[in-house]
């Protein structure tokens, strides 16, 4: 318990805490590449997987793209793309953007899936276009499942992120590599409580927000029948 | 290629000890997973900490849960028994569901039959619902095999030997064959150990086999 005594001090410490090495500059990276990387993904599977859903051709990409990005390993996704491209931080972004798509692909997809074939030709019979139906039909009903794609591949990256700091970028990684090579345990302790921390308060944010649009959401859909009841 | 071929005797102590690093988690949260998962079927107040609060700890970067878990098991960060704890934990936090909802999916008609029998609760789980949860419980196993088999490589950064060495030194050395073999050998060893289980399955659970075959003929005519 020592050890993590020298930890938490460690985090407490001021020196540690500010300038272009400190806790809150790495945090910011760490926060950082987790949204270009997160966010470059999506820009590309979501479409990808709502043209997949809507169209239900390709579904076996999105099945072989979820599977195999259980099997890849991250370190080897990030050293392998590091070895490729080069120093810099390029690199692993690209990695780190690899290994969110799946997810989100599959969240998309399955969002699109979910819908009622029902609901959709109802969609249809009312005159909408095949647009409008994925617009204002299958993306709003599907977005749970987007939300929950996301949610894994935010969680994912951010956890991977850490690896990021291995193949020569920042990150709050970057402490808990110094602390390795260094012999210096309460530092890698420290950093590792860090991004445990971060994790847990992510997906705690995650859980909230579910919780608070499913609750609107059940509001919503009671007040018609109180007022026809 | 000529680094494959000169290497293969490396390649493959990387290999034995990625699977003695990968196997007991495997099995170790299997077996965990069953007295968990039953209470959480079993027990509706139990189900919410057991099912939603272990998949919590799917939440945690593996990287420093390898390092904060010595403080509580006192072993150190390079021990093998660190990792193969560390992830049982995470195969838990998977498996546990996947048994609830396996159990779940019982036919009630098959359960209550077994009570009227006077079957003892515990024969009832092993030769009712245990065997008739098979199919849901192989799925969710092969989801817990085959995450992993990937994830002990990241223990390589802390210098516990797997295919995960294969990352550092081809990293470190500038060797992309050492990196790319590293990767498919991982890919293609939790490959192996699936459709393994997907072979126990098939042993284990001959009535699926016949219904398999009938849909297909059923299918075809």
């Amino acid at each position: 318990m020592n050890y993590l005594t020298e930890a938490l001090a460690w985090i407490a410490d001021p020196a540690n805490q500010s300038g272009p090495n400190g806790i809150l500059a790495r945090l910011a990276e760490h926060l950082l590449y987790t949204l270009i990387a997160t966010g470059g993904a999506a820009l590309l599977a979501i479409p990808i997987g709502y043209a997949i859903g809507h169209t239900g051709r390709g579904s076996g990409l999105v099945v072989g793209a979820t599977g195999a990005a259980r099997a890849l390993p991250t370190l080897g996704v990030l050293t392998l793309i590091a070895l490729l491209a080069g120093i810099g931080i390029g690199a692993p972004l690209i990695a780190l953007g690899v290994l969110a798509a799946p997810s989100i692909l599959a969240g998309a997809y399955s969002g699109v899936q979910a819908v009622e074939p029902s609901t959709v030709d109802a969609a249809r019979a009312i005159g909408m276009s095949e647009w409008q139906v994925l617009w204002r039909v299958e993306i709003p009903l599907g977005l749970p499942q987007l939300i929950g794609g996301l949610r894994s591949a935010v969680l994912q990256v951010m956890a991977t992120a850490t690896l990021v700091a291995y193949v020569g970028g920042g990150g709050l990684g970057r402490f808990l590599f110094l602390g390795l090579k260094t012999q210096d345990y309460p530092q890698m302790l420290a950093a590792s409580l860090l991004v445990v921390a971060l994790a847990v308060v992510c997906e705690g944010l995650f859980e909230v927000s579910v919780r608070v649009s499913l609750a609107r959401k059940a509001a919503r859909s009671r007040s018609p029948q109180l007022i026809g009841g | 290629m000529n680094w494959l071929t000169n290497n293969l005797p490396a390649i493959w102590t990387a290999l034995m000890a990625h699977l003695a690093l990968s196997l007991p988690p495997i099995a170790a949260s299997f077996l965990i997973s069953l007295p968990l998962g039953w209470a959480a079927q079993r027990y509706r107040w139990l189900r919410f900490p057991l099912v939603t609060g272990l998949s919590l700890i799917y939440a945690i970067p593996s990287l420093p849960l390898l390092i904060v878990l010595p403080l509580i098991l006192g072993t150190t960060v390079r021990s093998p028994v660190n990792v193969v704890v560390a992830l049982t934990f995470y195969g838990i936090a998977l498996m546990v569901r996947s048994v609830a909802d396996a159990l779940d999916a019982v036919p009630r008609d098959a359960v209550t039959s077994a009570t009227a029998m006077g079957y003892s609760p515990l024969r009832q789980f092993f030769a009712v619902e245990l065997p008739l949860a098979g199919p849901g419980l192989l799925a969710g196993l092969r989801v817990v095999a085959v995450s992993t088999m990937a994830l002990v490589t990241v223990s390589a950064v802390l210098g516990v030997h797997s295919l995960g060495a294969l990352f550092t030194d081809g990293f470190q050395r500038g060797i992309i064959a050492e990196v790319v073999t590293g990767i498919v050998g991982t890919v293609a060893l939790a490959l192996l150990v699936d459709r393994a289980l997907v072979a126990i399955g098939w042993v284990s659970m001959p009535w699926l086999r016949v219904r398999s075959a009938q849909s297909e003929t059923g299918g075809s005519a």
